[in-house]
Formats: structure tokens, sequence, C-alpha cells
């Protein structure tokens, strides 16, 4: 018999540990780990992890109203380079995803493109305004989990309690982009030494403290699960590791630029390195990757965010918020981080899944499983500096980093391949 | 050892303490021609500069322009008067335009922080920092060292007292590096919430009270206080403010006799400084002024003379 696709001597993640074997795939399914397969294509994954599909809690894609910047076509290659199966796209698109049919829009545009499972994440509120609750109702059957006015805080108490009880019921999560609106007005970069002899106002870390302890008590109240985006300060970790201490049900993700950068790098005024929250001091930067290697902080999320490069080419104060992530992540955290094979897919993929409820992604590589796949080779060297997101807003651009992504297998079939 | 040839003039940070005093004593000569009776030199004749200023500032731009001339050099204004975001050109493209119109250096006022270093990192021309947000401008910290030099003679060992607004003072970071580059002994003078959030970096000391240091200073440096901002956040009130941190006939009184008063300008007259004192002798705010013209000369002189 001759399988659609065999992927050949890989170090493989399963749930009995990581086997030195090959594997079968079928009909968009794994159909054996182990024996002698003959495949109609083949993929060589010599000296790489094979493991579950990568799973991103956090891109943004642009699409609807942002075409010039990425649509789903092209956030999807973006997605399949870097290794991902599965993106929660954020909903500050133009309209906002606030109401049932725009999530069904983006979903049925991502199945056309067919590259990587895309899922909307929800608005808390109408247009992200923070007034009024969105159709949360709606949005769920429309497969919304993840519900996040990310961009913004929910400023208001009173309207995200209510949000996080009434979510409570359906087991949904609510993510928050913890940043204290007047605190964080007019800032740019970290309030530390450098915002100071730069003359740039700085965003302090309590921006984003302030908001997660509120969050983390509105936690307590209600018990709806809750969900700390792109942490970037060691206080927040803290935080959160008190929570989850206490049974509380919460998690966290960081991005890779959190954890290769701080913000010493904004001294170049390049706005690669703008993004909010901020980088910040080198003690965060070392306290987010030994947070992520233990496993207090769930996930690493990529927070994509696609910008022209028209948009780029101004002064640091004048550039838009977000720096691109997909193509990289997966080398970032292996070069900045260090994990191995069975962290680096537990946080990757296992937990960002469980975390947004994604069921045909982030399950341990064993037969009759969905044929969601990446295949990385964690020590080869590679230089960034071609991307196949429109955008190129990266703060990796031009680095070596250890770490690359060689395949990529969405429902059976390789969306994403290297010739060695 | 030969020091490589300054290249832009985007910070005084950039500069050591030669090339510093360099551009001083250029300035100094250049005062001198300033005052004859036709002043001005061939020097920099068929060359053109562009003042581009993103920010209004009719002061700095014609300092930049009347030295620009009294080089010889032709002038091109570009005053956009908005940022370039708003404008929908990048500052790239609008950078790239003015110096393929024939400019040969680019003077950059723009209310962002690293504007001019950005341009600079996209064209093959000069280019000098007029004023970036409240990080640095650099001119202004070369005509106040001047100003201070012609009257003291040096700045080593003098104590320089920078009052107000200093967290967003481009005026003060410049100072604060050139005062202390040269020798001098910096306090910075203003409530917390005017001070740099966070002060590794800056060589200086801190008061909260000008009464208690004033009889010590030699030099009582007066920022402006933004008044358009109304007392702004960081002031409860500018009354408040005017009588901590102003300078007035009493404490004018207070200075050494041979202290002096100095000012960026505009004057808020009877606001951080009393119309009295604008005028007495120890204010030294027009010297500072004509001295904006030589200093400019100086820079642009270094950047675009023959090498
Ligand atoms: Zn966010």
């Amino acid at each position: 018999m001759k399988y659609e696709l065999v992927i050949r001597n890989g170090l493989v993640l399963t749930p009995d540990g990581a086997q030195a074997t090959d594997l079968a795939i079928s009909d968009h399914a794994i159909l054996a780990v182990g024996g002698s397969f003959d495949g109609a294509e083949e993929f060589d994954a010599h000296g790489a992890w094979v493991g579950p599909g990568l799973v991103d809690l956090h891109a943004h894609f642009r699409e609807p109203g942002q075409e010039w910047k990425e649509d789903i076509r092209s956030g999807s290659e973006a997605a399949a380079a870097g290794g991902y199966t599965a993106v929660v796209a954020m909903p500050n698109t133009q309209p906002a995803v606030d109401s049932g049919h725009i999530a069904r829009l983006i979903r049925d545009r991502s199945r056309q493109v067919g590259l990587c499972e895309i899922i909307p994440a929800g608005a808390i509120t109408m247009a992200r305004e923070g007034a009024v609750l969105s159709h949360l109702d709606e949005l769920w059957e429309a497969g919304v989990r993840v519900f996040t006015d990310d961009g913004d805080s929910v400023s208001d108490t009173g309207l995200l309690r209510v949000a996080m009880e009434y979510l409570t019921e359906r087991g949904a999560v609510i993510a928050q982009h913890a940043e204290d609106r007047s605190l964080a007005a007019g800032g740019h970069m970290h309030e530390g030494s450098l915002s100071s002899r730069l003359g740039m106002k700085g965003i302090p870390a309590e921006a984003e403290e302030v908001v997660v302890t509120r969050d983390l008590a509105l936690t307590r109240l209600t018990g709806c699960r809750y969900h700390v985006q792109h942490v970037s300060s060691a206080r927040t970790v803290q935080l959160v590791s008190a929570s989850k201490a206490a049974g509380l049900p919460v998690t966290a993700e960081v991005t890779p630029h959190h954890l290769a950068f701080d913000d010493a790098a904004v001294g170049t005024l390049d706005p690669s390195f703008k993004m909010y929250p901020p980088l910040r001091s080198a003690t965060d930067r070392d306290e987010l990757r030994a947070a992520l290697a233990s496993g207090l902080i769930d996930a690493v999320a990529t927070d994509h965010a696609p910008h022209s490069a028209f948009e780029t080419e101004v002064p640091f104060e004048e550039a838009p918020r977000g720096v691109i992530g997909l193509e990289t992540s997966a080398a970032a955290v292996l070069t900045y981080c260090h994990l191995d094979q069975v962290s680096f897919f537990d946080r990757l993929s296992v937990t960002p899944a469980r975390i947004g409820q994604i069921d045909r992604h982030g399950r341990l590589v064993a037969p009759g499983e969905p044929a969601n796949l990446t295949v990385i080779a964690p020590d080869e060297e590679w230089t960034v500096d071609a991307f196949r997101s429109k955008a190129e807003n990266s703060p990796f651009r031009s680095l070596t980093l250890a770490g690359r992504v060689r395949a990529t297998v969405f429902e059976g079939r390789l969306v994403h391949a290297l010739v060695t | 050892m030969d020091q490589p040839a300054m290249k832009h003039l985007l910070s005084i940070a950039d500069l050591d303490r030669g090339e510093l005093e360099d551009l001083l004593h250029l300035a100094g000569e250049f005062a001198e021609v300033l005052e004859r009776p036709i002043p001005k030199v061939p020097t920099l004749r068929g060359k053109t500069v562009a003042t581009v200023f993103f920010e209004a500032s009719t002061r700095t731009r014609l300092s930049f322009e009347r030295a620009a001339k009294a080089l010889s050099a032709d002038v091109m204004t570009f005053a956009p008067g908005t940022s370039s975001v708003i404008k929908g050109e990048s500052l790239k493209d609008t950078a790239l335009t003015i110096r393929a119109t024939g400019a040969d250096l680019l003077v950059v006022r723009h209310e962002a922080v690293g504007a001019a270093a950005r341009v600079a990192s996209w064209l093959d021309c000069p280019v000098i920092n007029g004023g970036d947000g409240a990080h640095q401008h650099p001119t202004q910290a070369l005509l106040d060292s001047l100003t201070i030099r012609q009257r003291f003679g040096k700045l080593d060992g003098l104590r320089i007292g920078i009052v107000g607004d200093v967290r967003n003072s481009r005026v003060a970071r410049s100072d604060i590096d050139a005062f202390t580059l040269l020798g001098a002994n910096v306090t910075l003078i203003a409530p917390p919430t005017l001070l740099p959030r966070d002060l590794e970096g800056f060589p200086v000391s801190i008061s909260h009270s000008l009464d208690e240091v004033i009889a010590d200073l030699d030099i009582v440096y007066l920022l402006r206080i933004q008044m358009e901002r109304g007392s702004g956040p960081g002031l409860p009130s500018l009354p408040e403010y005017v009588s901590r941190y102003g300078i007035d006939r009493g404490r004018l009184e207070r200075m050494s006799p041979d202290a002096v008063v100095m000012h960026p300008g505009p004057i808020n007259r009877g606001v951080e400084i009393a119309a009295y004192v604008a005028d007495d002798p120890r204010a030294l705010i027009l010297d500072q002024v004509r001295n904006g013209v030589a200093v400019r000369m100086a820079v642009l002189f270094r950047l675009l003379g023959a090498s």
C-alpha cells in the first residue's frame, strides 16, 4: 500500500516520548508510526524534530479592512513557513470581529486558502470600544473560543465582570491585552533609564501589572478562564504564578520578541523594536525566559503584527505598534530559550491548542490523529532575510538564528517544505 | 590620532571633548566675522542647505538660514508644518525628495525623537538635528556653551543649575551632555514630575528647591515653561511653579554677584522669568541668540567645508 505522504528519519514526538522513526499519512490523518512505508510523496526529516503543528494564540491577519498590511492568504503562507498549522486571529480587523458573520467570513476565507486553520478571536465589546458587550453568543456559535479586545484593555471593570460571568458557563477564555490606558498614554517604550535619556515617554511595567491584578480579582469573583496576553514584566509572572497556586483558571503567553530582546534595542530607534507592551528590562527578559522554561508561562504567542514599509519609514514615535513573528517564532524560541523537544512542543503547540480549544491541533503524534505536523531542525542555523508575510517589520531581520522549520503538514498535505 | 571627520550633528553625546571644543573655537571665529561691516564669507558658495522643519520654529530656522547665507550657501526652506504621518508621505520619501531637489545638507526639526537620525540613515549627505522631540537640540547646547565661555572663559568647575521642565526638554538633555563634557557641575532643579524618571546616565545632582541652591550657582539656566500645555500633567498650577522655580527680583538678589541667568527662548516674560530680570545685564539671553548664528556657521562649515 502506498501512503499519500511519508516522513522519514525524524525524531517523532509520540505520547510515549521521542522516537526515531518514520510515519505514514493518508486521508488527513496519521495512519501509522514506525514501520516500513511507501509514500507518493516523501520527506526526509533526518536530524529534525517531528511534532504536532505549532499553534499561535495571537496573530493579526488584517483581513478584513487593512489588506495592504497582510491578508488571510499571505498570513497563512507566513504561518505555514513558520511551522504553524493553527492560528487564532485577533479581532481588531475593520470591522472588528464583534458579530458572528465577521467571524464566519474569516473562517471561510481561511478554508479557501487552506494552508492552516484560522480561528478568529472575538471582541469582548462592540467595535472594541469598551462600552457595550459584543454578540458573545453569535461569536461562540461561529466557533470563537477566545474573547479579547486585544490592542486595548477592557478598562470598565464592571463590564469586564459581566463578560466573564456570562462566558464562564460556555467555558470560553477571556484574553486580556493588559495595559492601563492612562498610565500608558503617550508612551512608546519601556519606562527606564533609556527612555529618560532619549526623552521618550515611557510605559512603566506597572501599566500591565495593575490591569492583571484587577483581572485576577475578577477571575476569582467569576471563575471565568483568564489568559494574559504577551506578558512583558517579571512581576506579572509572579502575579500569574500566585493565582495559579491558588487554583484560579489562569494562563499566560509570551512573545518571541520579549524573550529575545530588552529595551536597549530601542536605542537603535528602529520601529522594528516598537511594540505594546514594550520590550522591558534585561531582568524582565531573563525572568520571562525562565518562566517559559518552567511552564509558569504556558505558551508562546507571536503577536504577529504586520505593517507596510511606508508606515514604518517614519520616526519611532510615529510608527505603528507591533512586529511580525510567525516565520521566526520557533527559531527565536530555540535560540534564546533552549527548550528540549517535549517542552518546545508543549509551549508552542499542545498547551496553546488546549487554551484556545482547538481540537485538531496540538496532539502528540500517534496513529489516528489529524495530520497536522511540524518538522524542525533544532540546531540548523539560518539568517533571517526574506518573508512570506507582506510585511518586513521584524526585529529578527538579518539576525542568525538556530532552529529551522523544514516542513509543515496541514491536514495531511505538505504546505511548506525546504529541500536539502 | 586623527578623528574620522564629523558626518552629521545628531546628538551632543556623539561628540568627544576635542570635537566639541573645536566647534566652539570655530564658532568664536565666526562670531567675529559677524561683527564685520560685511558679515559674510564665500566659504560655502555653490552649496545648498535645506531647512526641513516639521515642527514650527521661526527662531531656530531663521538662525540656520542666516548662518548658511553668511557662508554664501543657498537656502531651501521646507516647512510642511505637520508630521509626515498626517501628510501621508513617509519621512523617508520626504527626505529623499528634498535631497534629490538639490540639497547638500538637511537641517531637520521634528517633534518625534530620533527623526534626524532616521533621515541621516537614509541619505548620503550630512544632516543636522535641529531638535527632535524631547531628545536633543545640539546647536542649542553649542550656543549655550559658547555664551558661557565668552563670559567665564571656560566651563570647568562652573556650577550650573538647570531649572524647570527637564523631563520634556531637548535643550536640557543637550546642555547636560555639553556642560558636563566641558567640565561643569550641573544641578537639575525641578519638582520630581518635571525631572527625568530615571537619572541613571545623567551625571548631575538634583534639587527640588531653587532657594536652597541659588546662592551657590554661577549660572541659572531657566527652561521655558510650556504655557500652551497649560500647567500640564506634572504641575499643580502655574502660579505655584512660578513661586518655587521662577526668577524674580528677590532671587536675582540672592544670586552671587557674578552669576548670570540664561534661557533658550522664547521667554515667557513674567512667568519663569520676571520682566525686570530679562532686561538685567546679568541675563545673557540676547547673547545666546547672537551666538546661535555663529555656532550654526561652525557646524555647517565643519560638515560642508572643504575637507
Ligand atoms: Zn496585544
